[in-house]
């Protein structure tokens, strides 16, 4: 009983901070904005999500599944995120208005 | 023009919530599978609108994320365990996708 409250409660946190990331994607000004909050965001959302279905499912197939399912998101999500940043910053694709410091082209004029 | 923004996108969020949690009767991983089909309506926005090449990219590796946790769900819903086989798979194939896409947008060749 205490098992599923737990494990509901995390699966609705987890569609909450999903819900709010995509909402973060459609409203941020920007392409660097727009990664930030939806990569940040979906990633927990998900990840969560996925625990409270472990918490729910306990030690059999499933929850093995759902725990690699953790592990593996985890793991690539943060690298897709950096490559994405990296590839658009280096292709040129402009800041937002708003900006006050772009330290990554600093760096980058002070190497040249 | 600000205002009316404003206005449409509260009225449509508060009405498909007021839908789905109070007027369909179903089971409650239906209704969160909806909330999350939903936010999958705001990323295929992003990917239609998007400015530059980089927000289709983000988008599309944010609905990659998404839909391992809808499938954790439908799992949940019909309790099966193969699904969350099509979740890994789909996750793995999304960081891969979105490496290659960061790749093309930076101007490197894929054997580089």
């Amino acid at each position: 009983m205490i098992r599923t409250l737990i494990g509901m409660a995390f699966i609705l946190i987890g569609v909450t901070f999903d819900f709010l990331g995509v909402l973060g994607l459609v409203r941020l000004p920007d392409v660097y904005n727009r990664l930030q909050a939806a990569t940040k965001c979906v990633t927990f959302g998900s990840a969560g999500l996925l625990f409270g279905v472990f918490i729910l499912q306990g030690f059999n197939s499933f929850g093995f599944k759902v725990l690699i399912g953790i592990a593996f998101i985890f793991l690539t999500s943060p690298v897709a995120a950096h490559v994405i940043a990296r590839a658009a910053h280096r292709s040129g694709i402009q800041l937002t208005k708003k900006t006050v410091v772009d330290q990554y082209q600093e760096d980058h004029e002070l190497k040249e | 023009m600000r205002i009316l923004r404003w206005a449409i996108g509260f009225v449509l969020i508060g009405a498909f919530m007021y839908a789905n949690f109070f007027i369909y009767t179903g089971s409650i991983y239906i209704k969160l599978i909806n909330v999350i089909l939903f936010s999958a309506l705001f990323v295929v926005y992003r990917v239609i609108v998007g400015p530059t090449a980089a927000d289709r990219i983000v988008a599309v590796d944010i609905l990659g994320i998404l839909i391992v946790g809808m499938l954790a769900l439908l799992g949940l819903y019909y309790d099966q365990s193969f699904f969350m086989d099509i979740g890994l798979i789909w996750a793995l194939l999304s960081f891969i996708a979105s490496l290659a896409f960061a790749k093309i947008l930076e101007g490197r060749s894929l054997d580089d």
